[in-house]
């Protein structure tokens, strides 16, 4: 097995469960960003439902809660349930959406943004579940609040004492009309704007569930709201303490510091978490590589890159260079995650291509280029001897594929197997490869997001550019797997070079192949 | 909403893996429940009550408005030249909460703001066994005078998870309990 570090071993292991449970297209781990949009609509739902009975007063509050509790319990009831667990829930999902991130490195580098910018987005849904608490106004509502005015009194911008407001006869509905606007709109608008800066730096961003992981989590939450309803402390009471307290630990783990600790060192220690939190991406910082150049010369202005980038790097705009196209692409470096995705979208980075020597494509990877790829690609075959040569692509995110180098299998490492133009694999063949064995990101799971999706799309023929017809496709296996699933990436290999081997028997016609038909199609 | 992950084909449909899915989706709302709930928080001792001490409060000025000499007039800018000078500083606040003779809070409160010409704001809760306790509050806001401007005292005797407030206001002779 691959030396792995312990977090990402547990992360793994739990995905392949989850694999297991689920399949790959409905793995809980695979659609947390999903997942936790979908519990968010059941919070929406169930709260609408809820506060057409809720009574934004101080002395309505309470018992409008006990009604929809006990009276309509059969719907108000379980829409509170509903409305409580979905909460607790999305806590879980967003937590192991950074737990997956940071386990399998996905915060820094060209990811710094996307981290950074989600955990406060993580504060922003702790406090909505915080003033949803108040709302209640039981005695862990009125607890919640007199804590939280005493952290507010702490800040240094705020004078006067909050807490004050809670003690007997000081308060009026206003602060019940103030908490309601907070809960109701002023925290999930901040939210969903949070949120939009989260996934500013992603294509193709997906907020819909599968639609079975939805059921399934849909009659999970209604079973669990019939089973264990909601229910409320004791009515708040000004003039009492409330001895033992069912906090909700998703939510309220901060405020049990305050026994323990002042105001002020709580914040410390809050934002002392967050704002190390936020730093990891640079607690060692990661390079990213160089990111992609465009040879306008060589670039039709296709836009199939654009389509292509996971990371929304790539523009389509105006043609600047007075060729006959109507646009070029333009790429935004600081955007780029160098994946070479690009590269393997671009028409004109087929390797029969020999107007142009060395090989220039649209777009290109300053370290490691389409030119680069080629040459690599018959470096590596030369050099088998073995009767069933197979030539093996794997990317530098998950199983080390230099452990399948042998005699008879030659290694190809790229930043990511979405960047192997569909070509290539003609091209191999052609040049005597007998079978291709693809790796990667387990399916599902891709460190850059569509690698996988893409190839297989572009080999099932649904996205250009295709994996000609021509191209045998019984020469080519894809395999994926992380770094735990050596032992099966091998034993898939050795059953690949068998099958190759009876192929190679009884097959005496190599597949016929076009040279640069794509290309001309391209008109490049 | 898609029938699953647009980019990957669903499984096939599995009585064994729905019952498999059933086993995580519950184990999932079992962690999901416990700590919605659990495990619970006790904030207050069983035989306990609260003593919070609560108020906001402007203190003296650390010295009087004077009237200014035509001297002192004549040193000052042509629009500066006002005959009254009133510092607006007030005396830092002293406070000593003691409970059956013990000193159970002190503490020495400046007031803010630039000038620290603003009230004080006091909000300290005390954590006491419930039962008789004889309270005594001793506090000092004026800084040209030594020792207590306003002295409270009173047993009170207080319920388990009783919250007593014991608040000030100067026009309505200084300390009380609610």
């Amino acid at each position: 097995m691959t030396k792995i570090n312990p977090i990402k071993l547990g992360y793994r292991l739990l995905e392949g469960w989850f694999n297991f449970s689920f399949g790959p297209s409905w793995n809980p781990l695979y659609n947390l960003g999903t997942l936790t949009f979908f519990f968010f609509w059941v919070v929406l739902v169930s709260g609408l439902y809820l506060f057409i009975f809720f009574d934004t007063s101080i002395a309505g509050a309470y018992k409008s809660v006990e009604y929809i509790s006990h009276e309509q319990w059969y719907m108000a009831g379980v829409m509170r349930s509903m409305h409580r667990y979905a909460s607790d829930a999305a806590v879980i999902t967003i937590i192991l959406h950074m737990f997956r991130e940071f386990s399998l490195d996905r915060y820094r580098g060209f990811r710094w943004f996307s981290w950074i910018t989600g955990v406060p987005t993580l504060w922003f849904v702790i406090t909505l579940g915080i003033t949803g608490y108040w709302l209640v106004w039981d005695e862990l509502a009125l607890y919640l609040a007199v804590l939280s005015s005493e952290l507010a009194d702490a800040l240094p911008f705020v004078s006067g004492s909050m807490a004050r407001n809670f003690l007997d006869g000081q308060l009026t509905d206003r602060f019940f009309t103030l908490m309601g606007f907070l809960h109701l709109l002023g925290q999930p608008i901040l939210l969903v704007f949070a949120v939009w800066i989260h996934v500013k730096r992603l294509s193709y961003v997906e907020i819909n569930a599968p639609r079975g992981l939805a059921i399934g989590s849909f009659l999970a939450l209604l079973a669990l709201s019939l089973i264990a309803p909601v229910e409320s402390h004791g009515p708040a009471n000004l003039s009492q303490v409330p001895r033992v307290l069912h906090l909700d630990w998703f939510y309220l783990n901060v405020y049990p510091l305050l026994d323990y600790y002042t105001a002020r060192q709580t914040w410390m220690i809050t934002l002392g978490t967050t704002f190390l939190l936020m730093l990891l991406p640079w607690l060692p910082p990661k390079k990213t590589g160089k990111p992609a150049v465009v040879h306008l010369d060589h670039c039709n202005g296709c836009g199939q890159c654009a389509d292509d980038c996971p990371f929304d790097a790539i523009d389509v705009r105006a043609r600047t260079d007075g060729a006959r196209w109507a646009h070029e692409v333009v790429v935004q470096p600081n955007q780029c995650a160098a994946c070479g995705i690009c590269l393997g979208s671009c028409p004109a980075s087929n390797p029969f291509r020999q107007k142009h020597e060395p090989l220039v494509t649209g777009i290109d990877m300053p370290e490691l280029s389409a030119n680069q790829l080629r040459a690599e690609t018959d470096r590596v075959l030369s050099n088998l001897k073995a009767d069933t040569k197979i030539l093996v692509f794997g990317c530098d995110n998950t199983f080390d594929v230099s452990a399948l180098e042998s005699d008879n299998s030659a290694v190809v490492k790229v930043y990511c197997i979405g960047m192997l133009p569909s070509t290539l694999m003609e091209y191999a063949l052609k040049k005597g490869t007998d079978g291709i064995f693809i790796t990667g990101c387990r399916t599902g799971d891709c460190y850059f997001r569509y690698g996988n999706v893409w190839l297989d799309k572009r080999f099932e023929g649904s996205r250009k550019p295709r994996l000609r017809a021509r191209a045998d496709r019984r020469r080519i296996m894809v395999s994926r797997g992380a770094e735990i699933d050596g032992a099966r990436i091998r034993k898939s290999l050795a059953d690949f070079r068998s099958a190759i081997a009876g192929l190679n028997a009884s097959d005496h016609d190599p597949p016929r192949l076009d040279t640069d038909r794509d290309t001309q199609d391209a008109g490049i | 909403m898609p029938e699953s992950n647009p980019h990957i084909a669903p499984r096939r449909i599995n009585v064994g893996y729905l019952l498999l899915q059933a086993v995580n989706y519950a184990v999932f709302m079992a962690i999901v429940w416990y700590f919605s709930f659990s495990p619970p928080y006790r904030q207050l001792a069983e035989n306990s009550a609260v003593v919070t001490l609560a108020f906001g409060h402007a203190s003296k000025r650390v010295s009087e408005c004077s009237v200014l000499t035509q001297e002192e007039l004549d040193k000052l800018a042509p629009n500066m030249r006002k005959p009254m000078d009133c510092p607006r500083q007030r005396s830092p606040v002293t406070i000593e909460l003691r409970l059956n003779g013990e000193l159970a809070a002190r503490e020495v409160l400046r007031p803010p703001g630039l000038y620290q010409d603003q009230s004080i704001d006091v909000y300290r809760n005390i954590k006491v066994p419930k039962g008789q306790h004889h309270l005594s509050v001793w506090m000092n806001d004026d800084s040209n005078v030594d020792g207590p401007t306003f002295e409270f005292e009173k047993t009170v005797n207080l319920l388990p998870a009783q919250r007593l407030v014991l608040s000030f206001d100067p026009d309505k002779n200084g300390f009380s309990v609610n």
